[in-house]
């Protein structure tokens, strides 16, 4: 193809976005953008099934089996959120090997958050109100992206997930109206996730190299920093009734802008643990390559039994 | 010898009455196993009524890039519509 017909080519798939269109696998698309939603999806994918280890560290420790149940339905729809976003992924034309290489190798990222430790009880109820919290906003725009298969994933996603969050909420609640010990719990909890769960939402703007092109492509609606302040004015007021206090000796209710200001984040942290200095990245990584190496021989033997039982039925046609 | 276990389709009706519709994917070593793991992985919550799997590689799609020839005859044959028809306006229940 010409240089002058691709240029055409895109800019008919340019006012097809523009226009709300929406993108299917087996349209024609600029190469960066396959590119650039394979990275997304796979590390959106990546992130919920790193996301179950933090979490499975405390389902065999839940003080109840009400909230034992609902903490294992919860780490399964993780484990499903990433198997629609593997498949959605797998529309551009890479496959699921590929994508648990990129992981494994290091090469994928998924989001840095789950790089820490899950210390106490209360850590469970920090993760779903905050993380899940944060991931509900991140994810909500992302039901109207424009790449058909990547927008159907995430409506049933977001669907799924304000469960997520009101369990979360619901331990801190208990914690918080329990003894004094377990208020405490729920207070350190909160100290320990509140500013990672705010780098979670990305890199400051003027940092954030991919959001022109991403908002272009609407695969981001509002950048990091929007995202960022409608976190914190939706979350402080939650805080207020669970009676805890936020780690941020500068978070201010502002009246001028009708928003709360803030504090400066260590954003020399955020990229250590990107970078993978975080406090868990070593043990997550082997976790999940772990699982991976010892189920080979399961994967192989259902294949093998498979073909066995294929061959079965040619024999007994012919 | 690795070999990759196949990619399968899932289709699930609601409830009855209503269609089969498309789902999503996953994959699965044989047909039992993809039926299995679609009801874990897209019927959690009481999604659906029945669920049909079967292997990508045995679905046939059109190219996007023939919709013209394939779908734009149909653009032009407006006689197909009702409202194509001019009635006299006291005609009922037509």
């Amino acid at each position: 193809m010409s240089e002058e017909q691709i240029k055409s080519l895109e800019a008919d798939f340019d006012a097809r976005i523009a226009r709300d269109e929406k993108i299917e696998p087996k349209d024609w698309m600029p190469e960066k953008y396959r590119k650039t939603h394979i990275r997304q999806i796979s590390q959106h994918a990546h992130s919920e099934i790193v996301g179950m280890l933090p979490e499975g560290n405390w389902i065999t420790r839940a003080p109840s089996l009400r909230r034992k149940v609902a903490l294992l339905a919860k780490v399964q729809d993780e484990a499903g959120h990433g198997l629609y976003l593997y498949s959605a992924c797998e529309t551009l034309g890479v496959s699921r090997d590929e994508l648990y290489e990129q992981l494994h190798s290091g090469k994928a990222k998924y989001s840095s958050i789950f790089n820490y430790p899950t210390l106490t009880w209360a850590d469970m109820g920090a993760i779903g109100w905050l993380v899940d919290g944060a991931a509900i906003i991140n994810q909500v725009p992302l039901c109207s992206t424009s790449f058909g298969p990547y927008a159907r994933a995430m409506v049933r996603v977001c669907k799924e997930e304000s469960f997520h969050q009101r369990q979360g909420f619901e331990i801190m609640y208990k914690l918080c109206n329990g003894t004094p010990e377990q208020k405490e719990m729920a207070q350190d909890a909160l100290n320990r996730w509140w500013w990672p769960s705010l780098m979670m939402l990305g890199p400051t703007d003027a940092e954030s190299v991919h959001t022109e092109q991403s908002m272009k492509w609407k695969l981001k609606r509002k950048t990091n920093d929007e995202l960022r302040q409608q976190f914190i004015d939706q979350t402080v007021p939650q805080a207020d009734i669970l009676g805890l206090k936020i780690p941020d000796t500068d978070l201010k209710w502002n009246e001028e802008t009708g928003h709360y200001n803030f504090g400066e984040i260590q954003w020399d942290e955020f990229w250590q643990v990107v970078k993978g200095h975080g406090p868990c990245n070593k043990e997550r990584l082997n976790a999940r390559k772990g699982a991976w190496e010892k189920g080979a021989w399961v994967r192989d033997a259902a294949m093998a039994y498979a073909e066995k039982q294929s061959n079965k039925k040619i024999e007994k046609v012919v | 010898m690795k070999k990759n276990w196949p990619l399968w389709e899932v289709f699930v009706r609601s409830k009855n009455g209503l269609e089969h519709r498309h789902f999503g994917s996953l994959h699965a070593a044989d047909e039992a196993m993809a039926l299995e793991n679609a009801r874990d992985v897209y019927t959690r919550r009481n999604e659906g009524v029945s669920i049909w799997v079967v292997e990508s590689r045995h679905i046939t799609a059109s190219n996007p890039e023939n919709n013209g020839e394939l779908f734009e005859p149909a653009q032009d044959k407006v006689y197909r519509h009702p409202t194509f028809y001019d009635l006299p306006d006291d005609v009922k229940h037509m």
